[in-house]
């Protein structure tokens, strides 16, 4: 569903990513692991072209990403992204968060945009916020929106950009279930999360950064019971305490 | 405690008529003053009859103006943010030149220069075409009022965008994120997520600059449009009585200016109210 080859990216002297390469595929859940700064999110930026690779290859779906804005839309429109931050339009319901994109991206007619948005609202757990201003919301019902916003468009892949670093701690549950039914509904996914309850359980792959590179890529239960590399082992002691 | 209540109350009450609203209390009076000699007195009402003809006129070209001034802020604005070199550098230009140069003084370069100027790109325009209409086209069917509303558009065009420049970039970076995220294009992005907040945010600064254009329109008089400046200061001239007749026009700026502003703040308030 998607293939990374030899990403790099560079922010003037910093190579965030540093030649990573990475297949994901179709209805697999990959979760990223590392570090800050070690390049998990410049890994599920580029994917989306929010930032453009310095060099490398990324597919999705098939398609080759070129720098043609076109091009770059029509793959996003594919491609839902949760942020840690939200990041709902203020100016709008959760309704109307819902059925933006889908009326002036997908072009869908009001009436199915409205029943899709009242649908994906329903499947987060808050049909009754329907009316409701983002900051009428809590940080667990707001990221709720923020994941029904992009179902809403029927995206192939979701990506998760540590999307409960930002609750509170009693709202961490609410989205992580909202997360596992997605898994179970087998929506191809990568995350990258704290959680390791959730890497643990939901995770087809688990894949370890650091300093821009893949140091390693296991199994969720190999690699929670034996890391292969000395960097992973360290990540982990210091997490799990 | 045990202090009896008297004196108490008694500073509360000077407090209050120490910050009473003095100065609108005077300025009522002033107002009704006023009203009363139009009213009362022939020669004030002849000289407000006269005057308030050119109310419309200055009424018209700053409406005129200010919707120019917004499309041009907008544009600009925009461009100011944009990471086109090229773009970005037009538009800078254009901003620091217009700023810096006094307002009356643009008036005066865009309606004898600039204009004639482009009337005689347009000629040339019209030869080359072979268009009959566009050669024979002279600075003189490009009225007075028009060149005012260009002058007061391109002028008060560089603080508007300015206003748009920091509106625009006062909105979070995630919410352009997550509008491209979802596919949409910058237009789309701009469109439906940035600008309406944008707009809510610069509403009142566009409101006072409306204020400030009606004022400055005043000195469209240089030009010999007949607002209500110029056309005071022809009354004034004709018939020598400078005071009553200043002190109307003074008059009907004030009122125009005072009402505006009350309209400005009580959007601020309700916008405030209503922040979401
Ligand atoms: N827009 C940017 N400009 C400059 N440096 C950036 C930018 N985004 C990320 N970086 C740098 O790239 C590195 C990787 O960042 P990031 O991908 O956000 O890491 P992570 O998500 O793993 O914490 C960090 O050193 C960070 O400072
Ligand atoms: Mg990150």
């Amino acid at each position: 569903m998607i293939i990374i080859r030899n990403l790099v990216k560079t922010f003037g002297a910093v190579r965030a990513v540093d030649d990573v390469s990475l297949d994901v595929p179709k209805g697999s859940v990959t979760v990223i692991l590392g570090p800050s700064g070690s390049g998990k999110s410049t890994v599920l930026r580029c994917i989306n072209h929010l930032e453009e690779p310095t060099n490398g290859e990324i597919i999705v779906d098939g398609l080759r990403m070129t720098k043609d804005s076109k091009s770059i839309n029509a793959i996003r429109a594919e491609v839902g992204m949760v942020f840690q931050q939200f990041n709902l339009f203020p100016h709008m319901t959760a309704l109307q968060n819902i059925m933006l994109a889908q009326r002036v991206v997908r072009k869908r007619s009001q009436a199915e945009v409205r029943d899709i948005a009242l649908q994906q609202l329903a499947r987060v757990g808050i049909p009754e916020k329907a009316d409701s201003f983002p900051n009428q919301l809590s940080g667990g019902q707001q990221q709720r929106v923020a994941i029904a916003r992009a179902l809403a468009m029927h995206p192939k892949i979701m990506l998760f950009d540590e999307p409960t670093s930002a609750l509170d701690p009693e709202m961490i549950k609410e989205v992580l279930d909202v997360m596992l039914e997605l898994v179970a509904s087998g929506m191809t996914m990568v995350c990258v999360t704290h959680e390791m309850g959730f890497a643990r359980n939901a995770a087809s792959d688990i894949v370890f950064m650091d300093h821009g590179k893949i140091i390693e890529r296991s199994a969720p239960a190999e690699f929670f019971a034996s890391p292969r590399e000395e960097r992973s082992r360290a990540f982990l002691r210091q997490i799990l305490h | 405690m045990n202090r009896p209540s008297q004196p108490s109350v008694a500073p509360a009450l000077s407090q209050r008529l120490a910050n009473a609203p003095w100065w609108l209390l005077v300025l009522i009076l002033i107002g009704l003053f006023a009203v009363f000699q139009i009213l009362t007195n022939e020669r004030s009402t002849t000289i407000f009859n006269a005057i308030s003809r050119g109310v419309i006129v200055t009424v018209r070209t700053t409406l005129i103006a200010y919707v120019v001034a917004l499309v041009i802020g907008l544009a600009v604005g925009l461009a100011r943010t944009s990471s086109n070199k090229l773009i970005y550098n037009v538009a800078s230009f254009y901003v620091e030149v217009v700023r810096g140069i006094p307002m009356l003084v643009l008036l005066l370069y865009i309606a004898f220069v600039a204009v004639p100027l482009a009337m005689d790109g347009l000629n040339r325009l019209g030869v080359v075409l072979g268009s009959a209409w566009l050669s024979a086209l002279t600075p003189r069917n490009f009225p007075n009022e028009w060149r005012v509303v260009v002058g007061l558009g391109v002028a008060y065009g560089a603080f508007e965008s300015e206003n748009f420049r920091a509106g625009i970039q006062s909105i979070e970076r995630g919410q352009f994120e997550a509008a491209r995220a979802l596919g949409m294009s910058y237009f789309q992005t701009m469109r439906f997520v940035v600008l309406p907040q944008v707009i809510r945010r610069i509403l009142p600064t566009l409101g006072n600059d409306f204020i400030s254009m009606l004022k400055d329109s005043s000195l469209v008089s240089v030009l010999g449009v007949e607002d209500i400046t110029q056309i005071t200061k022809l009354y004034a001239s004709s018939t020598f009585l400078f005071f009553q007749a200043y002190s109307i026009l003074a008059f009907i700026y004030l009122t125009m200016t005072v009402l505006l502003s009350r309209l400005v703040r009580w959007m601020e308030l309700r916008l405030a109210r209503g922040r979401r």
